[in-house]
């Protein structure tokens, strides 16, 4: 048997300290113990990207990280991209370019946009389809995806 | 899964004991996109794993034009491409660490586990043999190299003996009028496991005109990742025309033996290894020449 | 871009609004299946045949009732016997058996991932390692997994009750033919006898996956009072109460379902998987039981759409008038009967007039996972050999491939061959749309490049919906639905009603409700919601029109007669209130007001499409590239326009994988090799353009604001398109689908050669 190992961590702007098994994953841990359910579980071995978080400001699969290694780390889930009660632009620009149908993998496109647009403010289209190639959609072929995050792209840098 | 218990040394030293300690039951965790997978899977098990990302020589990532690349074992591909040196001195491995899984995956995944990893199709070994990359090992009784092209002894099987760790990756000092490239085939544009993998390294004269030397390495295409020794003897001395990259995928698939599955049929990746050879010679060279 | 519509005369239907439930979805707050928290919920893990085929000898469940926090062990022995019933299960009538059959194996185990038994326990990873301890005895049998194999007297034989039923007559040896269909119109001979031109080639296709990225998941909590809740990701609460019900054995009163938000779908989330075995879970421990799929399971165990062998023929005059068709098609149906044959043999001659047509149509049994609907289901396969023989019979008769197919193309009054006659339908405007557009008209120019085009016709049902809204006291109303929304038919839905009332989309406050809270509501498939339910909560709002004239009335002492509306205004004299403003007097005027209705429209509704590919070939790898990609459909009338196209632009992008690189990769073993996300291959942002459309709007003289239903259509054409732009770059033309490098390199090689 195992025993549970404590972990701090900030997650979402707050510190949260939780108990977790040392073989458990930090996407099991944010859904099961810290009830965010924002990340979701696809395929569970890092092919879909539904489950991706911010780990220290990485894009990660967080079905393919155990939460021990969360430990001092920095974590931000969809829950955490809108501030304040105001949706990021990224949020916005998916909601009104219809960027979602079923909705399951939007938590994971957003998290690594988010990525994306923090470190490239300006990407092309052939970008932009590279980056967010892990995560998969089966709904809407991806074009009204991609056009969110530009028109998101957009609206950050006229913002600056 | 099987459950088991999570360490993170922090020193070489503490690692290798751990290893010894807990002999055969221990597996070690860099970026964890492979291990934590087989662990789930149930095709490895493990009674601890070892985090090593918390040991500053396996996260090193020092690039200098006289000594070399020194590569630490759990440095994550996102962090190799992500430094200009190193994608201008060593593009084949730049070329592979953009295209192992996607950005999420290449945030933790590094080289170290690629190779240790030992899969056949690995996008990073064939670049790492083309550039002639040494892996730096710690043992219970010291330190050892080994030259990457031996490090892989079977289908998910390394080199490494009980107890031992892989540290770090050395590479040559980055030679005048040469470069490197990496191409795998695969299907789909991203995300997906090399059909035929192939790395490419060479030196070219000063004017531009021959090949001095190369090396070739192909993925995918057997066992383990080979080098194409007789393609890249070869290339020595000829004129960098794209009939001469031709002519060495020919003699590189000669050092093919791939098996047919899901990902494509053996007369199809022989057939590529003739391909991808040819492109990345032809990259090489016009990186080269800069 | 719409193209063909009349003048707008609607004043929500055919803007954008942001759809209702936006905002839980960006924000990661909507609840999934998998989401589901309740006090004390344990979990439940289900065991896999590891065989293709085998007898199941024994199985010892004793040590792992003995694991640690397990508290429930299920085995088909548990559940009652189904011999011969059948239930109508909204879209046909099922053999129980082989539904229970297929939940939990009882004495064979059909195909690898088949369900053999199920552990509850403390938590997930408690119910896994149990299962390692559960002790299975297996007799493995020789496996078949294409269908043409499956089809010989001499193949293993999965059901030794199952006679080939032709037309009402069974076979006397028992076989894994399950059906034989057979249609009939004009007289063919004589038809082939017109023809101056006549191609056959044959077909083949391997199976695909419906690859929504939410697996299965289903929550159970058998309560002590005896009332069974379910929680679960559906595409129809209804009918997933009523196969938990008869699998049960239990009234379907007793059960509850809640749908929760449902991530993807396409048809393979009707069958019921889960939801009975965690119900029977729940009754032994007590407790509320979660299971939840891995996506090897899911890939392994639930509907892939049929693998098919199919050799159909065509003749055209040299004026270019199709004079006869002929089809043999022959579709799996994994290890049980009833696949998707059936619209196959409906769809292979659909949009065009055949004046002589025959089409014979096997269903066939072999060791895959039972097949389930995807989108569309059986109609992308004939779409495929149909459209590419159309595809060279232009070519051989020098005629452009739109102008052919313009020739022949399907129009009011055209009989399909299995008997219906089309009343008005758009494939005509489509195919102008597509001759039109600006893509086609543009020249597509550099080597290894090539375009091809394809028509595509799916039925869109009706059958029943049902709906409920309440006025409330601010003027806002609040529609309740039993249409689980897969992409967004809360908001065609909700704006639907705002249109029949004259307010805004975002006064209409639309949810999703469990069985207990709605009328009976069909699947949410067969492209029927936006049409059936936006039908019922017209009706809705035309309920709740008179009613509010009668308030009307009331308030402004008039005789109800006299009182009329007009855009949501409401006036008798010199009397005028809007529609919120009436509402904020109602508790006034004799209390709140509630409108319901249900609805069950027969037939279907015709959907036709037309789509463009421009694809650039790599001829030393095999490889293509989609470079451009316009997607044509009739939508009758598009509510919100913008997941019209995204229905259009998803549709594609499946059929474009379907076409390149996504299936079921069998081994000799009968084992699929490649049950990842990693291997099956769905396109990635990266392989595929910007999806053009062009929404064409032909009403449906059927439905109040011309609705016509879209979900479809578009997965019809894409593999017969790119079929036809890898012919038009390369010479080759590519009949074993799916075209993937390996196979048009070979194909490439062997042109060279030849």
């Amino acid at each position: 048997m195992t025993k549970k190992v404590q972990v701090s961590a900030t997650v979402n702007g707050e510190t949260v300290d939780f108990l977790c098994e040392p073989w458990q994953s930090l996407l099991d841990v944010l859904r099961e113990e810290l009830h965010l359910t924002g990340a979701k579980e696809g395929c569970n071995n890092g092919n879909c990207g539904a489950c991706s978080v911010l780990l220290d400001g990485a894009p990660v699969n967080s079905c393919l990280v155990l939460a021990v290694e969360a430990e001092g780390a920095e974590i931000t889930t969809v829950e955490g991209i809108a501030q304040n009660g105001q949706l990021h632009p990224l949020q916005q620009c998916f909601l009104e370019g219809a960027a979602l149908q079923c909705g399951i993998c939007t938590p994971g496109f957003l998290v690594t946009a988010k990525a994306l647009l923090d470190q490239n403010p300006n990407p092309t289209e052939e970008q932009i389809r590279f980056e967010l190639a892990g995560n998969l959609c089966r709904c809407t072929g991806y074009d009204k995806i991609i056009k969110a995050v530009q028109a998101a792209a957009k609206n950050l840098q006229e913002a600056n | 899964m099987k459950p088991f218990d999570y360490t993170a040394p922090s020193t070489i030293a503490d690692a290798v004991s751990l290893l010894s300690q807990h002999n055969g039951e221990a597996r070690v965790l860099a970026g964890g996109t492979d291990i934590l997978v087989q662990l789930r899977e149930g095709l490895r098990e493990a009674g601890i794993v070892i985090d090593v990302k918390k040991i500053a020589e396996l996260r090193a990532l020092d690039c200098c034009s006289t000594s070399g690349l020194t590569l630490g074992a759990s440095t994550p591909c996102a962090e190799i491409y992500g430094n200009a040196d190193v994608c201008n001195a060593y593009p084949a491995l730049t070329d592979a660490a953009r295209i192992i899984g996607g950005w999420q995956i290449q945030s933790r995944a590094s080289i170290g586990g690629n190779l240790c990893n030992a899969s056949p199709a690995a996008d990073s070994i064939p670049a790492l043999i083309a550039l002639n990359a040494v892996a730096l090992v710690a043992g219970p009784s010291g330190q050892r190299e080994i030259p990457v092209a031996d490090f892989c002894t079977a289908p998910g099987r390394n080199a490494l003996a009980a107890g031992e760790l892989l540290v770090c990756l050395q590479f040559p000092a980055p030679s005048a009028n040469a470069s490197s490239a990496y191409q795998r085939f695969i299907p789909r544009n991203e995300m997906d496991i090399a059909v035929v993998g192939v790395g490419s390294w060479l030196q070219l004269d000063e004017s531009g005109q021959t090949i001095l030397s190369a090396r070739v390495a192909l993925g995918a295409v057997a066992p383990t990742p080979v080098f194409a020794a007789e393609a890249s003897d070869w290339l020595a001395g000829k004129p960098a025309t794209e009939d001469t990259y031709r002519q060495a995928g020919e003699l590189a698939r000669k050092a093919a033996s791939p098996i047919s599955d899901m990902r494509g049929t053996a007369e199809y990746r022989v057939h590529l290894v003739g391909v991808l050879t040819q492109r990345t010679l032809a990259k090489a060279v016009q990186r080269a020449a800069g | 871009m719409a193209a063909g519509s009349d003048q707008k005369k609607y004043k929500v239907i055919g803007t954008r609004p942001i759809r209702p439930d936006g905002a839980d979805k960006v924000t990661g707050r909507a609840i999934y299946g998998a989401d589901v928290q309740l006090s004390g919920l344990v979990h439940g893990k289900i065991l896999r045949s590891p065989h293709a085929h085998a007898k199941i000898k024994s199985v010892d469940v004793s040590a792992a009732l003995q694991a640690p926090g397990v508290l429930a062990v299920v085995t088909g022995a548990d559940f009652p016997e189904l011999k011969d019933k059948i239930a109508q299960l909204g879209e046909g009538a099922v053999n129980l058996a082989y539904l229970s059959g297929n939940l939990l194996a009882r004495n064979k185990v059909l195909y690898k991932g088949h369900a053999v038994a199920a552990v509850a326990a403390r938590t997930a990873n408690q119910a896994e390692e149990a299962l390692k301890k559960i002790r299975v005895e297996y007799e493995p049998l020789p496996a078949v997994t294409w269908v043409l194999d499956a089809m010989q007297d001499d193949a293993p034989l999965l059901h030794d009750d199952i006679h080939t039923d032709s037309m009402g007559n069974k076979s006397e040896k028992p076989s894994n033919i399950s059906t034989h269909l057979h249609f009939e119109t004009g007289d063919v001979g004589q038809g082939f006898k017109q023809a101056d031109v006549v191609i056959e080639r044959e077909f083949k296709t391997a199976s695909v996956h419906q690859g929504y990225i939410e697996p299965h998941v289903a929550t159970a909590l058998w309560n002590t009072d005896g009332r069974l809740k379910i929680w679960t990701s559906t595409q129809g609460s209804f009918t997933a109460r009523q196969q938990t019900a008869e699998l049960l054995q239990i009234p379907v009163s007793q059960v509850t379902v809640v749908p929760c938000e449902i991530g993807g779908g396409f048809g393979g989330k009707i069958s019921v998987y889960l939801e009975p075995v965690a119900a029977m879970l729940s009754r032994q421990c007590g407790r509320p039981v979660k299971m939840t799929m891995t996506r090897e399971a899911c890939f392994e165990a639930t509907g892939p759409t049929p693998g098919s062998y199919m050799r159909v023929k065509i003749g055209a005059t040299k004026e270019g008038k199709i004079v006869a068709g002929e089809a043999y098609l022959a579709y799996d149906a994994g290890a049980y009967p009833g696949g998707m044959i059936g619209p196959g043999c409906m769809c292979v001659f659909s949009c065009y007039e055949f004046p002589n047509a025959v089409v014979d149509g096997y269903d066939v049994m072999l060791n895959k996972p039972k097949t389930q609907a995807y989108r569309a289901p059986g109609a992308t396969h004939a779409a495929l050999a149909c459209e590419t023989i159309i595809d060279e019979l232009a070519e051989k008769l020098k005629l452009d491939p739109i102008e052919f197919r313009l020739m022949n193309a399907a129009r009011e009054g055209t009989r399909r061959v299995d008997g219906p006659v089309y009343p008005r339908v758009g494939l005509i405007e489509c195919l102008e749309a597509a001759k039109a557009s600006e893509h086609y008209q543009s020249a597509l120019k550099g080597p290894n490049r090539g375009r091809g085009v394809a028509a595509g016709f799916w039925f869109n049902i009706g059958l029943k919906s049902a709906a409920t809204a309440n006025v409330n006291a601010d003027g806002c109303v609040t529609l309740l639905e039993g249409s689980t929304d897969i992409g967004g038919s809360r908001a065609s839905i909700a704006m639907q009603l705002a249109e029949t009332l004259g307010i805004a989309a975002e006064d209409v406050h639309p949810a999703v409700v469990d069985t207990d809270s709605v009328g009976y509501t069909d699947v949410t498939g067969g492209s029927r919601v936006t049409f059936a339910t936006g039908m019922a909560v017209y009706q809705v709002g035309r309920k709740i029109r008179a009613q509010m004239m009668e308030r009307a009335a009331e308030l402004w002492e008039v005789d109800a007669a006299s009182v009329s509306e007009a855009d949501g205004v409401y006036s008798s004299g010199e009397h005028a209130l809007p529609f919120k403003a009436l509402a904020v007097k109602l508790h006034e005027i004799g209390g709140p007001i509630v409108g319901s209705a249900s609805v069950n429209p027969q037939g279907s509704s015709n959907g036709f499409g037309v789509q463009i590919a421009d694809v650039e070939v790599d001829p030393e790898t095999g490889k293509v590239s989609v470079l451009r990609y316009t997607v044509i459909q009739d939508a009758g009338q598009a509510i919100h326009p913008s997941y019209v196209e995204g229905q259009m632009q998803g549709g594609a992008v499946q059929g474009i994988g379907w076409a390149l690189n996504e299936e079921y990769f069998y081994g000799e073993d009968g084992q699929m090799k490649n049950a990842s996300f990693l291997d099956y291959r769905m396109p990635t942002a990266l392989d595929v353009p910007m999806i053009e459309t062009i929404i064409v709007e032909v009403p449906n003289p059927e439905h109040p604001f011309g609705v016509r239903g879209v979900g479809e259509t578009p997965i019809v054409p894409p593999v017969a398109a790119m079929a036809n732009a890898v012919y038009a770059a390369t010479g080759v033309r590519m009949r074993d689908i799916p075209m993937s490098p390996p196979k048009l390199w070979k194909a490439l090689a062997e042109k060279e050669s030849s």
